[in-house]
């Protein structure tokens, strides 16, 4: 037998959730495809787990619509909906052993014990613990508790699965790992997924699709390519990546770009994203500054007033006219050492408009 | 189809087309009533009695009946199908109350119905299945309804179950209350006579202070307040010094403490106030010892003050011990080291830093030892001599020549009034602030030895104290051997086989003894109360700590409220209550269960809480996702993992109903009489030899049946136990 997600999508539609006097999720609108892994991503409290809960049906909409494979299912419970959730504590039942935890969910429907057998041993097979099924999950390691609760989310073939943070409690090591296996078992059975966290490389590295919320509030979606090399506004460029805002002036428009000149009379062309001529901002991403140490003091420069050697990398801080600018830099042969003057140029594929000026 | 809506729809047809509408005689289930069925006018369900006995009132509900079979096909997501189902539910519930309560057992309730629809030529009958069958379709169709338009989360069984705990509590606390309020303004005969009520509450006896001055009874009142003072703070001291005796020095038999505090909770509490009139009462060793040394006859000594106090100080010292030991354990070594590098000694540490820090707790000791002085019944009853308190007052005011139904509800309000404002002060007080402080950190310090003047001031009290309790358990185990105690004193088995003989007659065995119907009836009253009260407990449990919906507060005020109801109050309520129709329930077993079930319920949900709150919310919604309803979820996962709280409501609930005296005093019929209120009896004849061996075989029996529920319901899965006496603390509540 063989685990397949029927894919279908997931629509808000100006949902808000207020827990008294605090609005958690304010009128957010969104859409996920079917058979994408969307990812929210945002700091904490922003109202990310409330999002998924929402979908779930573990909390109800204060107002607005939420559909589910083109379904309103904005007053079902929980249980009605063919949803199903990973949670961060795993939320294994530890009175169950590991084949009862995964047949749960079956169990429940009114299946037949020889298919719920069958169904939960794929399910195990499928993240590789076939053979652990009489354990207790107390008796499993934290990774292995973690692929228990995936298997017991999969076996129901639901329409959405959702997880809340499932790496949190792992090690640096099997963080890595265990995102991998979610992303490749994701992708080969096509699941529509919704996936919280508050790490932005988790979220760059799985995503189909990428959701920052701010304050209640989306701040930005996109795909991760389009998120990091694109972003709307000062929060998440500084959110995803690191990134350096300064101010500088739009001289002039053409077809899809623009002419900016940041200070020194160093010019860029950009994307101009819809902006009219005259003083904008833009983002520079701390890699896409290029130093040179040429006694030439022409054009734009500054003074190294920080420099850390960390490994890969060096990492700058630079004091300019334009104020303090923060460095990474990857190519280096020798560490520039503080006091040093350096001449600063952008490589343009790091440096983007800022759609909005805040 | 909608499933639950249907089913319940069905249940308020079957109630309403099929079951008998009133209460039938001879009971439900003897199913006598099936020869006069269904053209009876007893046995006849509502239907027929609206269409062969004219009682036309009931025909209005036939319309919330019918309208939500409209809506039964269509989507729980369409708005009138929650619509319908709100509207059916709550007129339902209108015409239902209605229909039983506008029409009492002389007709018409109030004379303006009388004008508008003419004479009744008919009157009220208790109510039965029938009935209750309507009411419960009625709730749950409503509930069924809100969860169809999203309450709680859509989700219809939590917010049924809010419901029914609602009706429930409305129903078998509130309504009781209410009416001990209104009767306090009512003559025997049910007329309105307000300045009756002003002059019953300020009666002399009840206020008076002629005690201070001549040599007469004080008030009721003020003798019940100095006497719960007296034993709150003996009772405090005693514990305090049993806390610091287990927790903070070297004595050996730390274990026996544990058990000694046990053990108040499987006696029934008069079982104390019986035995010390063994040992003090007029022909008591000690009152004989006395005699023989000195000569004088000392006399009745022991009844009144004296007699109440000690007898409640020995039962409540264990409840102050509990509550205490938490505390004493929660100071945090480290403010005492603390204190100590500061260069403070043994003593001034003692005295300004472990003491203080120790003050909430002290005080919530007295609190409890307060309010369960002053709602203790079967001790001043044993022994209160002319002693009145207000608890036996009200007692006597409803059983007694008087029968003023206005005076007892005057007293019970007064003492409820008392306990429950030291219920609301503890709450205010200590309620939600953490006293303890026990801060998370580990805390590895080593707590700074006692003072030598505490310690000897912890054994000088405890030592002795535990001594007496130790005599007076002897004399509960041992005292039904003894022929005559104080005159004769060879030993018999005579008392046991009068109580619990059983004899071979004609028909097999025959239960002969005087005590066997008293006691099957407490063993099955008890068992059947048990679970039931569990249920309701945890249940409430459950809405409380998994749940959130508006009035939560609300709520679990209301549900709490039975613990500072002291039972005299509650029986006085009930009898008030339910000795008239529409819920006439008085000489049933029925009403037994009830008060237990609401009386109790406080400590299942105590239990559950605690037992809840360590159980991981996430474990609930992840059984929810996938797909399992929240009713599966509370059977296959809360409840197994609740074990330890199930274990300890369900022997709470059963230990409880078999000790209580104070409520059942007032319920307890012929055919239902309970064990507690059998004994009393015996001991109000002087029948002491028989009182204390059917005494000494009830304690036999719980200790028995505990084991047997552990055994039963047995271990939790993975392992982690809670420590029963944690559960068993939680359940200090009022007698
Ligand atoms: N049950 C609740 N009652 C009241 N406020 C709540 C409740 N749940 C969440 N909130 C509030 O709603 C906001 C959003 O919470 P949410 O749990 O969605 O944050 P989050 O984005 O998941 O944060 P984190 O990354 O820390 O998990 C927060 O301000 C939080 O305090
Ligand atoms: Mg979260």
């Amino acid at each position: 037998m063989n685990i397949e997600g029927q894919a279908a999508a997931v629509r808000f539609d100006g949902v808000s959730k207020h827990y008294g006097a605090v609005v958690a999720v304010d009128r957010i609108s969104f859409e996920v495809q079917a058979g994408d892994l969307v990812t929210l991503l945002g700091p904490s409290g922003c109202g990310k787990t409330t999002t998924l809960r929402l979908i779930a049906g573990l909390e109800m909409p204060t107002s607005g619509s939420v559909f589910i494979g083109g379904d309103d299912v904005s007053r079902l419970p929980a249980s009605a909906r063919d949803v199903s959730m990973v949670f961060q504590s795993y939320a294994l039942f530890p009175h169950m052993t590991v084949f009862e935890n995964v047949s749960y969910g079956l169990s429940v429907s009114g299946i037949t014990k020889a298919e719920i057998r069958d169904r939960a041993e794929d399910g195990l097979k499928l993240v590789g613990l076939s053979g652990y099924g009489e354990r207790l999950p107390s008796e499993l390691s934290g990774g292995q508790q973690q692929r228990v609760a995936v298997a017991r989310a999969l076996v129901l073939e639901p329409t959405v699965l959702l997880f809340d943070e499932p790496l949190s409690n792992l090690d640096a090591k099997l963080r890595r790992q265990v995102r991998e296996e979610i992303r490749e078992l994701q992708q080969s059975l096509a699941l529509t997924t919704v996936y919280v966290t508050h790490d932005q490389e988790e979220a760059l590295a799985v995503s189909d699709r990428i959701i920052v919320m701010r304050n209640a509030e989306i701040a930005q979606e996109g795909a991760p390519t389009e998120l990091y090399e694109a972003p709307r506004d000062l929060f998440v460029a500084d959110f995803i990546g690191d990134a350096n805002v300064l101010d500088a002036e739009m001289l002039s428009r053409d077809g899809g770009h623009a002419t900016i000149r940041v200070g020194g009379g160093m010019e860029l062309r950009l994307p101009h994203r819809e902006l009219p001529v005259g003083p904008v901002k833009i983002a520079v991403r701390p890699e896409a500054v290029i130093l040179e140490t040429s006694k030439d003091e022409s054009g734009f420069t500054g003074t190294v007033l920080k420099s850390t050697y960390v490994g890969s990398h060096v990492e700058y801080t630079l004091d300019t006219g334009l104020g303090e600018i923060f460095v990474a830099d990857y190519r280096f042969d020798a560490p520039v050492p503080a006091g040093s003057r350096v001449r600063i140029a952008f490589r343009e594929r790091g440096v983007t408009l800022l759609e909005k000026q805040t | 189809m909608n499933r639950p809506a249907a089913l319940w729809l069905a249940l308020g047809w079957g109630g309403f087309a099929l079951l008998p509408w009133y209460g039938v005689e001879d009971g439900f289930w003897s199913l006598a009533w099936l020869f006069d069925y269904p053209a009876g006018a007893d046995a006849a369900p509502a239907l027929l009695q609206i269409l062969l006995f004219g009682r036309w009132w009931l025909a209005p509900m036939v319309l919330p009946l019918a309208a939500p079979l409209l809506v039964l096909r269509r989507p729980r997501t369409d708005p009138l199908f929650s619509r319908v189902l709100l509207a059916a539910g709550a007129v339902g519930a209108v015409f239902f109350l209605g229909q039983g309560f506008l029409i009492g057992i002389g007709g018409w309730e109030y004379a303006t119905l009388e004008g508008l629809f003419g004479p009744l030529g008919d009157r009220q009958f208790g109510m039965g299945y029938g009935a209750l069958s309507v009411a419960a379709a009625f709730l749950f169709l409503f509930a069924q309804g809100l969860a169809a338009r999203g309450a709680i989360n859509g989700d219809g069984f939590v917010v049924g179950s809010i419901a029914l705990v609602i009706a429930l509590v409305a129903a078998f606390i509130f309504f009781p209350v209410v009416r001990i309020l209104a009767s306090a303004f009512q003559d025997n005969d049910y007329n309105f006579v307000p300045y009756l009520f002003v002059e019953k509450l300020f009666s002399h006896d009840i206020w008076g202070v002629g005690c201070l001055t001549a040599n007469v009874n004080c008030g009721i009142a003020w003798n019940s307040l100095l006497m719960a003072i007296l034993v709150a703070a003996s009772t405090t001291v005693l514990g305090l010094a049993f806390a610091l005796l287990a927790t903070r020095t070297g004595f050996r038999a730390k274990r026996l403490l544990r058990l000694l505090s046990v053990l108040p909770i499987i006696t029934p509490p008069f079982v104390i106030g019986l035995a010390i009139i063994l040992l003090f009462g007029a022909s008591g060793t000690v009152t004989q010892a006395i005699e023989t040394i000195t000569g004088t006859t000392p006399g009745r000594y022991i009844y009144g003050l004296p007699g109440i106090w000690l007898a409640q100080t020995l039962a409540f010292t264990p409840i102050a011990f509990l509550v205490l030991i938490g505390v004493v354990e929660g100071v945090s070594p480290s403010m005492e080291e603390a204190s100590q590098t500061l260069r403070a000694g043994n003593w001034r540490t003692f005295t300004t830093v472990s003491l203080p820090l120790m003050r909430p707790g002290l005080a919530n000791a007295f609190l409890v030892g307060f309010i369960e002085s002053l709602a203790d019944f079967g001790n001043p009853l044993v022994l209160g001599g002319n002693f009145d308190v207000l608890s036996t007052s009200i007692f006597f005011a409803i059983v007694g020549a008087q029968n003023d139904q206005g005076r007892a509800a005057v007293l019970a309000i007064i003492l409820l009034a008392f306990t429950l404002t030291a219920f609301w002060a503890q709450h205010r007080w200590l309620g939600h602030k953490s006293y303890a402080t026990v801060t998370g950190k580990g805390d590895a310090g080593l707590h700074v030895p006692l003072p030598r003047r505490v310690v000897w001031l912890a054994y000088g009290s405890a030592l002795p104290w535990a001594g007496l309790t130790a005599v007076i358990y002897c004399m509960i185990m041992f005292g039904g051997f003894v022929e005559l105690w104080g005159r004769d004193h060879s030993l018999t088995l005579r008392h046991y086989m009068d109580a619990f003989s059983i004899t071979t007659g004609t028909g097999g065995l025959v239960w002969s003894g005087a005590a066997w119907n008293s006691f099957w009836t407490t063993i099955y009253i008890s068992l059947i109360s048990a679970p039931l009260t569990a249920a309701v407990g945890l249940l409430t449990a459950y809405l409380l700590i998994r749940q959130k919906f508006a009035g939560q507060q609300a709520f679990e005020f209301g549900t709490m409220l039975s613990f500072a109801i002291p039972g005299t109050v509650i029986g006085v309520g009930y009898i008030l209550a339910f000795n008239v129709p529409p819920i006439e329930l008085t000489g049933t077993g029925i009403i037994l269960v009830i008060c237990f079930i609401f009386r109790n319920m406080p400590v299942g949900v105590r239990a559950g809480i605690a037992a809840m709150t360590q159980i991981d919310k996430s474990l609930d919604e992840a059984s929810l996702t996938l797909g399992a309803s929240s009713f599966a979820t509370v059977r296959k996962v809360v409840l197994p993992l609740l074990r330890p709280a199930v274990i300890a409501a369900l022997v709470f609930s059963f230990v409880r109903a078999m000790t209580a005296i104070s409520a059942v005093i007032f319920l307890v019929s012929a055919n239902y009489d309970m064990a507690t209120s059998y004994i009393i009896g015996r001991v109000e004849n002087g029948d002491y030899g028989l009182s204390i061996a059917y005494s000494s075989v009830l304690i036999v029996v719980m200790v028995v049946v505990i084991l047997l529920i552990q055994l039963v319901v047995g271990e939790r899965r993975i392992g982690r136990r809670e420590d029963m006496n944690v559960a068993f603390g939680a359940g200090g509540a009022v007698g």
